[in-house]
């Protein structure tokens, strides 16, 4: 009997199974495939190395910072900020027509790149700032307001404002257009009053410093344990089931597999109301040059590009949409040796059933149908890198699904979340994404979380 | 222990959750939130660290005691003296 089982080993599991490890709990992390990271994964294809996910650890903060969600998280794993080796970001960018405003971890240049391009809006700019939720009041991501709203309160010029969502939905917008105010602070203090940062290594440096971490505290993890259902006895989980048909049993379940996900894996799903899944998913490709991007003229970290002034964040009918995207190459940043390969990412918004329903011939020609299409738009944007391509891959909607188990694809989960991790059965939690939280630091702090406040007491 | 054993035992439990924290010269009579910034986490962390280390347990209303270097350690003198 384990005290608690994990449902993935991805940021938030394994962030939840160090800390009850480390207080002497009985813990295991069950894991589908046969690698740890979710979302946040990488791999080997033709002899590279890819990330997964991982385009840039937001809510940077320099050493020695004692405030924000990496210094919690850093203290409460007990991990010491060298071991992160995050190296900051160059500079990045948000690209619309014939406006661009540049930005970096220093937020000053932010306000002076929209004095210069929005003159009327700077103070009113920092006055949104001020009027920010505070990561303190934030229990919950949950203020009941719309982003919209209350931003449109305060920032009077359209295209700003367009300007101002375009990261913030990309980087964390489970709903399309619109998110709650709540949600909107924590991003925009994640990306533009912290920061963006990168080991060397990429995401598998931050992997593999978990893992170690949960396994000399004694954690134990399996892999290619797919739980396949729980059962459910005087609504409470009595035992967790796993493909292979072996039955382990907890006092508690942690489920970071997204909660409709989650509450169909239970065996009383058919009278449990379910969330619907998330709508919004994604693609990305991948090139490899045989240059550093930075020789052909781009320096930026990150550039959030729409071609219109209008930006739609929306699941599109076509396979992906290419009006917008992210452009994101992790050599740019400041480490202390260049990366061997160049790389540049492309990510877009997709529509999942577009390519689940594709036999797998007809979905290898989409990936280089499409591939074109995504470098062809961002090279409106950025200089022209077709020529020094020497590698490619691209992922979709149903890589997504993949890795992380999101039906559809869904990338940031359902649009409805569980903010205080509770479910319907008495022992059974979630964390990560559904729980409200995004990205690395964002899953890990809600793994850390809920562990904290139901799985540490007794 | 004695009261330099404690103080010792509080300071290895503080190096523990903020490694990267200059301990050497932290003030006995300022509180921990106004030297380390340490918020409600940290606290319930210093608690579960003395409950693991040294099977002490401190009742929620009283984790107020544990405001400062000073305080702390004149609170877990009773409960920490006969801890070999
Ligand atoms: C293109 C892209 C770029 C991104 N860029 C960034 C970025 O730059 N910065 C950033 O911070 N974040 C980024 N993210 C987001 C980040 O990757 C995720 O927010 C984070 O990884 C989610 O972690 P999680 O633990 O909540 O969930 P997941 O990573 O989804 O982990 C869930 C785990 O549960 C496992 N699982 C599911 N079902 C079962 C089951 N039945 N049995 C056993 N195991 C199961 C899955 O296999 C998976 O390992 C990006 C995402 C994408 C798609």
């Amino acid at each position: 009997m384990y005290d608690t089982i994990i449902i993935g080993a991805g940021m938030s599991g394994l962030a939840a199974g160090i800390r009850l490890a480390h207080f002497d709990k009985r813990v295991c992390i069950l894991e589908r495939h046969s690698a740890i990271g979710g979302l946040n994964s990488f791999y080997r294809h033709r002899g590279r190395d890819y990330d997964v996910g991982l385009h840039a650890v937001t809510n940077y903060t320099p050493k020695g910072a004692r405030r924000g969600p990496l210094a919690k998280l850093l203290r409460q794993l007990r991990l010491a900020w060298d071991e992160w080796s995050l190296a900051p970001q160059v500079g990045s960018s948000i690209a619309f027509p014939d406006v661009e405003l540049k930005f970096s971890n220093d937020f000053e240049l932010l306000v002076s790149e929209v004095a210069q391009k929005f003159p009327k809006q700077k103070d009113n700019l920092r006055r949104l700032v001020a009027e920010l939720t505070d990561y303190d009041q934030l229990g919950t991501g949950d203020t009941g307001r719309s982003a919209r709203e209350v931003v449109g309160s305060f920032i009077k010029d359209r295209l700003l404002m367009e300007m101002i969502f375009c990261p913030l939905l990309f980087y964390g917008g489970s709903k399309e257009h619109d998110m709650d105010f709540g949600q909107f602070s924590i991003m925009f203090r994640s990306i533009f009053l912290e920061g963006l940062a990168r080991p060397l290594d990429g995401v598998r440096l931050i992997l593999k410093l978990l893992i170690r971490k949960f396994k000399e505290l004694g954690g134990e993890l399996r892999l290619r344990a797919g739980v396949d259902r729980i059962a459910v006895k005087d609504g409470a989980v009595e035992k967790v089931v796993l493909a292979n048909g072996s039955e382990l049993q907890a006092r508690r379940v942690l489920s970071s597999a997204g909660l409709p996900e989650t509450l169909r894996l239970c065996d009383d799903c058919p009278n449990v109301e379910s969330p619907e899944v998330g709508r919004l998913s994604f693609v990305e490709s991948i090139s490899v040059l045989d240059v550093q991007p930075c020789s052909l003229g781009h320096d930026r970290t990150i550039v959030f590009y729409n071609d219109s002034d209008e930006f739609h964040y929306e699941k599109p009918n076509e396979p992906a949409d290419v009006r917008s995207g992210v452009i994101c190459s992790p050599n740019n940043f400041v480490y202390g040796q260049p990366l061997a390969d160049g790389v540049v990412r492309i990510t877009s918004l997709a529509n999942f059933d577009r390519w689940a329903k594709l036999d797998s011939e007809a979905y290898r020609r989409a990936k280089l149908h499409w591939y074109d299409n995504l470098v062809a738009s961002a090279v409106r944007f950025v200089p022209d890198f077709r020529d020094s391509v020497i590698d490619t891959d691209m992922f979709t909607p149903t890589t997504i699904r993949r890795y992380t188990g999101h039906h559809s694809g869904a990338v940031y989960g359902t649009a409805k979340k569980r903010y205080d991790g509770t479910t319907h059965l008495k022992n059974l939690y979630i964390c990560g994404t559904d729980q409200g939280f995004v990205g690395i630091i964002g899953t890990s702090i809600s793994g850390i979380g809920v562990a904290n406040r139901y799985l540490l007491k007794m | 222990m004695t009261t330099a054993e404690i103080r010792k035992a509080v300071l290895d439990i503080l190096a523990d959750i903020a490694p990267d924290e200059d301990l050497s010269d932290l003030k006995d009579d300022v509180t921990f939130r106004d030297q380390l910034e340490l918020d409600s986490m940290d606290f319930l962390d210093i608690v579960m660290e003395l409950r693991k280390r040294y099977r002490i347990q401190i009742p929620e209303e009283e984790y107020t005691e544990l405001a400062s270097m000073g305080s702390t350690v004149k609170y877990l003198e009773p409960l920490m003296k006969d801890v070999e």
